[in-house]
């Protein structure tokens, strides 16, 4: 598929308008490219020529009513959910179909799920130092003073030796993140890590998010959360029935939506 | 009684049939462990290897496949272990027995897998384990815990399927139960409670220590 420029909307760098809220970059360096991504579930087009740079420290919010896609968009950027055309790049790096290759590549990819996914049958710190003693091959001591030392970081050092099942859902959510790190991603994604949080334990995960946001992690978060967005994001993507609507600075976006479709799913969840 | 002990090589024969189980069952949940691998891999073709071992092996006597293991293997392909024939017996009874309990510990494995979220296997692939990898650290692991109860199940059955051996001429405790009531009538009821108390005692505490390791090792959620 030959690698058009597309809308430069898509590909702006730097946000125009106001200054960026967080981590400014002052040269953009491409840090995941999609190029023409299409998709299909059954008859469903649930991604439709998704052209999308994300810039290396860039914190990147995607928002559209359910079913618009985003999830897949995100699931995309490390292979857990296939596409059928198109290209994405991860540093340079296009994405492997399957293998070592890829498993390599996932590495450098932190991933956060809706649902924590921590391993149930490990304890919290069996959790983190998995990955960096199977892939990374570090010994243990090294990934056990590391994970301790992200679990401080996250706020849940006291749980090490607990089992994910003893955790309340935010500090499941925050080993999960940890677990991301351990690995030391160049990206991290997040599909609606507070979803499925009750109320009163969302701010404890955004918390996490936008500290990391704030010490230059690339990151792509899938939310509803409004206020992160405003917050932490650099860019807004609307995504509405597999397309890239629209994408703006939060600001920018939360204001003068240009979209009609923008403007309807603003005036939704905005209105309460 | 007492005396058929000392007449019949009784002690013999029920370690004979303690040793069928053993081994078997050892073989079986390696056997039934690999098939499991194959039956939940990506690769489409040892997918159907694997279906296809399952259908056939389950759904074969296991009358047929002890004998098959006795005139295909020995007599016929000549695939003798040992000089002993009693000995040469035994180890193919216990591959008959292996293969064809491996078939049923698939599927308990195979329904171990299923009670492991999707995202267990999505977590471990997107920290970069490779397909091997999370199948040993994350998805096995939970399987196992989850397939406790039906491992056991296929154990007790097992344990008393070891008395087809006896149609390959393997000297195990049915086997001795026959040739003890055919010299011994009068003592027919005591001959059978013999046998019968000796499966319960080995089959018993199988249930007992399934029953208490998968509320033990349950995988909270």
């Amino acid at each position: 598929m030959p690698q058009e420029s597309t809308d430069p909307s898509t590909h702006a760098a730097v946000p125009e308008g106001d200054e960026p809220p967080l981590a400014a970059q002052s040269v953009f360096e491409p840090m995941v490219v999609m190029t023409g991504v299409n998709k299909h579930f059954g008859p469903l087009h649930v991604l439709r020529d998704i052209d999308l740079t994300i810039g290396r420290g860039e914190v990147v919010v995607v928002l559209g009513p359910s079913g618009s896609g985003k999830s897949t968009l995100c699931r995309a950027i490390n292979r857990l959910e296939t596409f059928e055309t198109g290209t994405i790049t991860v540093d340079g790096q296009a994405l492997p179909e399957e293998g070592k290759a890829l498993a390599q590549l996932r590495s450098d990819v932190g991933m956060v799920f809706q649902s924590f996914n921590l391993f149930a049958h490990k304890t919290i710190l069996d959790n983190i130092t998995l990955g960096p003693i199977k892939v990374r091959r570090k010994s243990k001591a090294e990934a056990e003073a590391k994970a301790r030392e992200l679990l401080d970081r996250v706020g849940v050092g006291e749980q090490a030796n607990k089992f994910p099942a003893q955790l309340s859902g935010g500090q499941q959510q925050r080993v999960a993140i940890a677990r991301s790190l351990a690995m030391e991603p160049k990206v991290m994604l997040f599909d609606e890590p507070t979803s499925a949080l009750d109320p009163e334990m969302v701010n404890e995960v955004l918390d996490v998010m936008t500290e990391l946001a704030r010490s230059g992690m690339t990151m792509v978060v899938v939310t509803h959360e409004m206020g992160f967005a405003r917050r932490a994001a650099n860019r807004v993507v609307f995504m509405a029935e597999g397309e890239i609507v629209e994408v703006a600075t939060p600001e920018e976006f939360f204001t003068h939506p240009k979209s009609t479709r923008a403007k309807d799913f603003l005036s939704k969840i905005l209105t309460h | 009684m007492g005396d058929l002990f000392t007449t019949f090589n009784v002690v013999g024969a029920l370690g004979i049939t303690l040793l069928l189980t053993l081994f078997s069952a050892l073989g079986a949940l390696v056997i039934g462990t690999l098939v499991a691998i194959m039956r939940v891999s990506p690769v489409a073709f040892l997918n159907t290897v694997g279906a296809a071992f399952v259908n056939i092996v389950r759904n074969t006597p296991l009358t047929l496949i002890i004998v098959f293991c006795n005139i295909g293997f020995i007599t016929n392909l000549g695939l003798s272990v040992s000089t002993d024939i009693a000995r040469n017996n035994l180890v193919w009874a216990i591959v008959g027995l292996s293969i064809y309990h491996a078939a049923f510990v698939c599927e308990s494995l195979r329904s171990g897998v299923n009670t492991v979220p999707t995202g267990q296997a999505e977590a471990a692939r997107s920290i970069g384990l490779t397909f091997g990898q999370s199948l040993g650290a994350v998805l096995l692991p939970q399987a196992f815990r989850g397939a406790i109860t039906p491992l056991g199940n296929t154990l007790i059955a097992l344990t008393k399927n070891t008395t087809v051996a006896t149609a390959i001429g393997v000297a195990e405790i049915s086997g001795l139960m026959k040739e003890m009531i055919e010299f011994r009538s009068d003592l027919l009821i005591p001959i059978f409670l013999l046998v019968a108390f000796y499966f319960v005692l080995l089959t018993l505490p199988i249930g007992l220590v399934t029953t208490h390791l998968s509320t033990k090792l349950a995988v909270k959620r």
